[in-house]
């Protein structure tokens, strides 16, 4: 089997790949979104403890 | 050995962290060897061609968005019975975990649709019941999202979830208790699966690594839920201080 052959998976290559890109893409986006909004959820609390140390 | 102890979101927090970097690996490994058997190992369908590979990951995501349900549904039914904090919190990360599984698993059952059936969607008992399933999960998130006060949110949303289970077995059965186009169950009949081992292991692979991902991502998300819903009490602000 060559690498062409195996992109072109008997002429269902268009079905296969757009199922699996769809789905690795939905999978990214959720460890890509939490991670960001953990983050982000760190540094308002970090700069809320800070507003009230000023206090 | 007291269990409970883990529920606090004092305890669970740093585990929970600890615990992560292990399933990620876990799922990426687990994956990464299920799509090498199931794209390059098992053989050809001789039915379907190369087009039933669709299904080592349509299947698994079918199945972990029922999975979830019932894990957010229980989740949110224990929070309702004993007002337990944790419970609460992983009611509210199941939602758009679940809600993700549900659409790839729409999403992948459409794109196969189209070269088996000659469509991409058809209103039949096991898509419908599965978009009702999507339904289910959005209007969780939407319920907790309209709601200001946490608690009444979690509860409300509990509520939605519990009624919404019997939904679960509507999917589950819809391919017997309706002409449907989809097909009937392959893997989980009461006999043996008629399936062939070199499509059965990719498939079941699959779903291993299905689990590992919603288990580092559920964690990752309620890691995320005990700061936001924690953020008063002190033990957050070393947290906060000490670790960025």
């Amino acid at each position: 089997m060559n690498w062409a052959e195996f992109f072109t998976m008997g002429g269902y290559g268009k079905f296969i790949w757009s199922a699996y890109g769809a789905a690795a893409f939905i999978i990214i986006l959720n460890v890509v979104l939490p991670m960001r909004r953990h983050k982000k959820v760190l540094h308002m609390l970090r700069e809320l403890l800070k507003m009230k140390e000023r206090e | 050995m007291n269990i409970t102890k883990y529920a606090a979101p004092v305890v669970f927090y740093p585990l929970a962290g600890k615990l992560i970097p292990w399933f990620a690996w876990a799922t990426g490994i687990t994956l990464t060897i299920g799509l090498i058997m199931g794209l390059f190992i098992a053989p050809t369908d001789y039915q379907q061609g190369e087009s039933y590979r669709i299904m080592f990951i349509h299947v698994p995501s079918a199945w972990m968005s029922m999975l979830v349900y019932v894990v957010m549904a229980t989740a949110g039914a224990v929070a309702l019975a004993w007002k337990t904090r944790l419970s609460e919190m992983l009611a509210t990360a199941c939602a758009p975990i679940g809600a993700s599984f549900t659409l790839i698993a729409l999403i992948t059952g459409a794109i196969w649709g189209k070269p088996m059936w000659g469509a991409y969607w058809v209103w039949d008992a096991r898509l419908t019941s599965e978009l009702v399933l999507l339904f289910l999960y959005l209007g969780f998130m939407a319920l907790q999202a309209s709601i200001d006060d946490p608690r009444r949110a979690a509860r409300a949303a509990a509520i939605l979830a519990l009624v919404g289970v019997i939904n679960i077995p509507i999917i589950h059965f819809s391919v017997e208790w309706w002409n449907t186009l989809h097909q009937p169950a392959s893997v989980s009949k009461i006999s043996a699966p008629s399936i062939h081992p070199s499509m059965l292991w990719p498939l079941l692979i699959n779903a291993v690594g299905f689990h590992l991902f919603f288990a580092t991502t559920v964690l990752m998300r309620m890691r995320t839920e005990v700061l936001i819903r924690e953020r008063h009490k002190s033990w957050i602000a070393d947290i906060v201080g000490v670790k960025p």
